[in-house]
């Protein structure tokens, strides 16, 4: 079971407390009336899957239930960093994978 | 004496407490501190098991976790049988009773022997050769209907059993600063040195007593006191530690990421007479700051024909006897010694008695530091022979050493072979650390932690063999995990071996290379593993696919670097460039008990049930299962079956009144100021222009435009929305509706509270629902112009406040009352009451639907399935035509939504009216459809209706509206079933009963 640092509640919860919401930063667009099909249609159904970092959504939904982005190694299955819904992927420095 | 064979002293047992147990039927005694192995071997029993596939005669190998052949069942009666036990670790306790599992009628004339005749079938791949790919054998009758129901009951290993288990597993979760996983030298050193700096430590091992290989040093001082002395001082140490938590008997079987390791430990197994109400076995959920693994190694056998006999055991196992329980394995040994720790075992048995006939050694020139010793003691030495054959039929009796084909033969009972030491790093590789294989040592050794995880291997996991190494390695270690930089402590060592390299692979097989035993638990053999690399498998986790090698219960803790060596050297290449295979959790087997903990039975699934449900269960209710909700599904009189107690109460509905437990619709409260914006914006309904104290039917769409909730949703003030959502659906949609307040529209001041459990909801329907009510009501004027269809008013019932919907999911005239949920149960025998009086009833979920169907309502989740848009089931009316943006509208005008062709809701009569539909039967166009016709559509509900006096059914058919009129068919197994497309509303379709 992962340890997931919650940016609101300020400390690691048990993955149990958290469900997972899919990728991160995928924006629904203002006035979807003046977007394409193909344009709608990619934001419907194209999702990136990386292998490496991926910026993905969580929900402390067994906590504060708030919504919240993580960068997550699909590799190594670390969660290097989590930060707030609605604030831009943060720049990995190179240590972050140090696992401290 | 508890068995002919025990030595007179020493060790670890207690001669005096004599405990009798039964091995197959067979009663003999052992003493306390025995492992029913060292006690079986103590009473000359070799004989244990016989081998998976061959069937052959097989003894006990080893002295631990390791043990591939002895598994063994144990009955406590009562459903206690426990299969597949490793006699090794099994506790001997006064009246236990074992049982050799994979014989038949019993071990020593077993019949599935005659399976060694079938030997050259069963070689590797047999599995895929012959059960996938039975032509292979040319005619195959007799193969599907003798070989192989033969082959499959023989193969196998014991028995599960049949009763449920009785026993209570425990479950607990612990954090620590240092997880030091392993108790021997090397484990100890780096508790005590943790333990030193005040940090709280868990020390676990898997044997009943901490210690590890010291339990078994006879001869070993450790800082000028013996082994034993320094063992029990360190222990002692430890325990008086009060942030030390010592764990014996617990098996670290599973490491997973951010140092979280899990923990199986026997809590009375191992007890006589347990404590009826005491746990049998808890799991542990360790996350460590740091953990330690301190795993050891295990001895790999040497392989050459017909090493699989009882009494050819590991040397360093038969060392462990001697020295540790005072058992001799045999009085006449033959010591086959690629590795030095074999000659200190020689030495070992020569002094408690044992006669060592000869130490064999393949390597070329033999052992280094302690051949002198043995020189010395008169064991004679070959070096660069090996064993070639050997004899004996349920037990060793003879050897034939040489160095090609030919040799002599010595008498002997027993042979004890070591070909080395493998590091244990099934811990480290499951931690996803990186091995790396390391040519000196001849083993994969643990190269770098994986990222998150903050962990070190020490000791002989870690090739750091030897007691002196292992225990300043731990000592290190454990000193690091706490902080402190380079703080070394010397250990003085008397009479370490220092010397633990060994041999990889096969040892000279020759001609009989089939019976040259690699994988002792699956039978697979040297020339298995060559077959597999001849037919073209080049990785190792192919090859062991193919062969099963390493597959066992086991996972190969003896065989798998054999394996791997042997394949490598067939295909001429480097160990590591044939790579390795997984090690996978749990390192030992571990009980379902143990995993599920507490969660089975009652306990497995939480159950909901409604403030109402007392009620139900009292007057005999039929529940079924919705989501986690116990619901009513319809209400019996007398003897009445489901069909006739639905006919009754939807009669009853539809004539006087009935009253529904509708509690567990999702209701979730959405507050503030731009709550009718942010509804506006998630359902397909206009909800700005909604007047305070009426109500609206809700669609709920996901983006992609398709239907994926429902519900009333009341207006009870300007800034305030009482919204119903599906029963199942509830947390979904309040999960959804979470996703775009936080971040999708965060601009929106609004706030959502579930409040599902707070409000029971009873429906009363039918044309005497006011009646029923006015009685109790207070504040509440029911008049039909007041209080109209689809609204909602704040009143007073029996004394509560309420909110009082006037909805129908019938097509009668109906409300809902909402109360607190802690007056539902009070409100609903005072509704009860009333309706009684007005000759009418309670009706359940069956009655519900059917009482819908008839006035076409949709189910979501029935009617649709998430490919289903509102214009499908005929609810293009509800979406807000002014509105600009919702969630899926875009969507709705996506080229694959628009087009012609798409299935939409029709109604369904069968030309024989009596005849009810199965639900998900197929319409099609013609009677007899040829094989591969598309369907039109599918039957989504099927009833039948007592107030119709017919079947009625709702489906998704292809164009449906432009095929009302006309004649389509369900294709069934019995006969094709004509039916006329029809409007789905079979009842009522001006609704003037529902707005009375
Ligand atoms: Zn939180």
């Amino acid at each position: 079971m992962l340890l997931i640092h919650c940016p609101y509640c300020r400390m690691a919860r048990p993955e149990s407390e958290f469900r997972y919401g899919g990728e991160a930063h995928v924006v629904r667009p203002a006035e979807p009336a003046n977007v394409s099909d193909a344009d709608w249609a990619a934001f419907l159904y194209m999702r990136a899957n990386p292998k490496g970092i991926h910026a993905e959504r969580w929900r402390h939904v067994h906590g504060c239930g708030r919504f919240f982005n993580a960068l997550r190694n699909t590799v190594t299955d670390q969660i290097l960093r989590t930060y707030p819904a609605g604030t831009p992927q943060p720049a990995l420095d190179a240590h972050a994978e140090d696992g401290r | 004496m508890a068995g002919l064979h025990r030595t007179n002293g020493g060790g670890r047992i207690d001669r005096k407490k004599r405990l009798s147990f039964t091995f197959d039927g067979k009663s003999y005694e052992g003493v306390a501190g025995d492992t029913l192995a060292s006690a079986l071997l103590a009473n000359g029993v070799h004989l244990v098991g016989r081998s998976y596939k061959y069937h052959r005669p097989r003894g006990i190998l080893s002295a631990g976790a390791e043990e591939p052949n002895a598994l063994v069942a144990v009955d406590r009666g009562d459903g206690r049988s426990a299969p597949n036990l490793r006699a090794t670790q099994v506790e001997l306790y006064d009246g236990l009773v074992a049982e050799s599992q994979n014989r038949w009628p019993s071990l020593a004339y077993d019949v599935g022997a005659v399976n060694g005749l079938f030997s050259p079938l069963l070689a590797a791949g047999f599995y895929y050769k012959t059960f996938m790919g039975p032509r292979l054998l040319g005619s195959n009758w007799a193969w599907h209907k003798i070989y192989e129901p033969l082959i499959r009951r023989a193969a196998g290993l014991g028995k599960a059993p049949t009763q449920p288990d009785p026993d209570r597993y425990a479950n607990g979760f612990a954090h620590c600063d240092v997880l030091v996983v392993g108790a021997g030298p090397a484990g100890l050193a780096a508790a005590l040195a943790a333990a030193e700096s005040g940090a709280r430590v868990i020390l676990c091992d898997e044997q009943a007593e901490l210690g590890g290989s010291l339990l078994s040093e006879w001869s070993i001082e450790i800082d000028g006191v013996p082994a034993a002395a320094w063992l029990a001082e360190a222990v002692r140490t430890l325990a008086a530690s009060p942030r030390v938590t010592l764990l014996p008997r617990t098996q670290a079987f599973g490491y997973f990421a951010q140092n979280f390791v899990a923990l199986a430990e026997r809590l009375t197994d191992h007890l006589a007479k347990p404590e009826p109400s005491a746990p049998r076995e808890r799991l542990w959920q360790v996350r460590a700051k740091h953990v330690v693994l301190a795993t050891g190694a295990i001895e790999r056998p040497v392989v050459f024909p017909d090493n699989d006999r009882p009494g050819i055991m590991l040397a360093d196992a038969a060392r462990t006897y001697v020295n540790r329980y005072g058992v001799r394995c045999g009085s006449r040994a033959v010591v086959v010694a690629a590795c030095d720790s074999g000659y200190a075992t020689a030495l070992d048995l020569r002094r408690a008695g044992v006669d060592v006939a000869m130490i064999v050694d393949p390597r070329p020139s033999g052992g280094s530091a302690v051949s002198g010793a043995v020189k010395a003691a008169g064991i004679a030495v070959e070096t660069g022979a090996t064993v070639i054959a050997t004899r004996g039929r349920q037990r060793v009796s003879a050897v034939q050493i040489g160095r090609a084909t030919s040799g002599t033969w010595v008498r002997c009972d027993h042979v004890l072979m070591t070909g080395g030491w493998t590091p244990s790093v099934h811990l480290f590789s499951q931690s996803r650390g990186k091995l790396a294989w390391d040519e000196a040592a001849q083993a994969f050794l643990p190269a770098s932690v994986a990222p998150g995880q903050s962990q070190r291997s020490v000791g002989a996991c870690r090739g750091a063999f030897g007691i002196a190494a292992a225990l300043e390695d731990g000592f290190a270690a454990g000193g690091e995990a706490v902080g402190w930089a380079a703080r070394a402590r010397d250990f003085k060592v008397a009479s370490d071996v220092a010397d633990f390299s060994g041999v990889l692979g096969a040892s000279n097989p020759g001609a009989h290379e089939s019976k040259a035993f690699v994988d002792f638990q699956h039978d697979v053999t040297v020339r298995d593993l060559k077959l597999a690399a001849q037919e073209g498998f080049r990785s190792i986790e192919h090859v062991k696919r193919y062969t099963t090698t390493g597959m066992a219960t086991d996972q190969g803790k003896t065989s798998n670097l054999n394996a791997l060596a042997i394949v490598a050297d067939h295909l001429g290449k480097p160990v590591p460039a044939v790579g390795l295979t997984t090690f996978r959790q749990p390192y030992t087997p571990v009980t379902f008990g143990t995993i599920a903990g507490a969660s089975r039975g009652d306990l497995f699934d939480p159950v909901r049930r409604t403030p109402c449900d007392g009620w139900a269960q009292a007057v005999g209710a039929v529940f079924e299962d919705v989501g986690a909700w116990k619901r009513a599904r319809h209400f019996p009189e007398g003897s009445e079956d489901m069909h006739a107690a639905v006919a009754r109460e939807c009669r009853i509905v539809r004539s006087a009144v009935g009253m529904f437990d509708a509690s567990t619709l999702g209701k979730i409260e959405v507050v503030g100021p731009d709550a009718a914006e942010f509804l506006e914006r998630l359902y397909i309904n206009p909800f700005q222009k909604l007047g305070v104290g009426r109500c609206r039917y809700g669609v709920l769409l996901n983006e992609a435009g398709f239907i994926i909730d429902d519900g009333v949703i009341g207006r009870i003030a300007a800034d305030r929305f009482h919204v119903t959502t599906t029963t199942g659906g509830a947390a979904r949609v309040l999960n959804m509706m979470e996703d775009y307040a936080q971040t999708e529209f965060p601009e929106l001041k609004v706030w959502l509270t579930s409040t599902t459990e707070q409000w029971a909801v009873i429906a009363v329907q039918g044309p005497k629902a006011r009646e029923v009510l006015a009685p109790l009501v207070e504040g509440v004027d029911l008049d039909a112009t007041a209080f109209p269809h689809m609204s909602v008013k704040a009143g007073r019932i029996c004394d509560v406040d309420a909110r009082i919907f006037r909805v129908s999911f019938t097509g009668e005239l109906g409300f809902e009352i909402n109360v607190p949920a802690d007056y539902g149960a009070a409100v609903w025998e005072a509704v009860w009451r009333e309706v009684q009086k007005h000759g009418g009833c309670a009706y359940g979920t069956e009655s519900m639907h059917v009482l819908r169907a008839e006035k076409g309502f949709i189910i979501v989740g029935q009617e649709t399935d998430g490919t289903v848009t509102p214009d499908d089931v005929g609810l293009g009316w509800a979406i807000g035509k002014s509105k600009r943006d919702f969630v899926g509208l875009r969507s709705l005008s996506r080229p694959d939504i628009v087009r012609s062709g798409r299935k939409q809701l029709v109604g369904l009569l069968t030309a024989d009216p009596k005849l009810v539909l199965e639900e998900g039967a197929q319409v099609t166009a013609e009677a007899k459809p040829r094989v591969g016709t598309p369907a039109l559509g599918h039957v989504t509900s099927a009833y039948w209706s007592a107030k119709l006096g017919r079947s009625i059914a709702l489906a998704l058919v292809a164009d449906g509206r432009a095929r009302i009129g006309a004649r389509l068919n369900i294709p069934m197994p019995s006969g094709d079933v004509s039916v006329d497309v029809v409007a789905p509303v079979f009842l009522d379709p001006k609704g003037e009963r529902l707005n009375g």
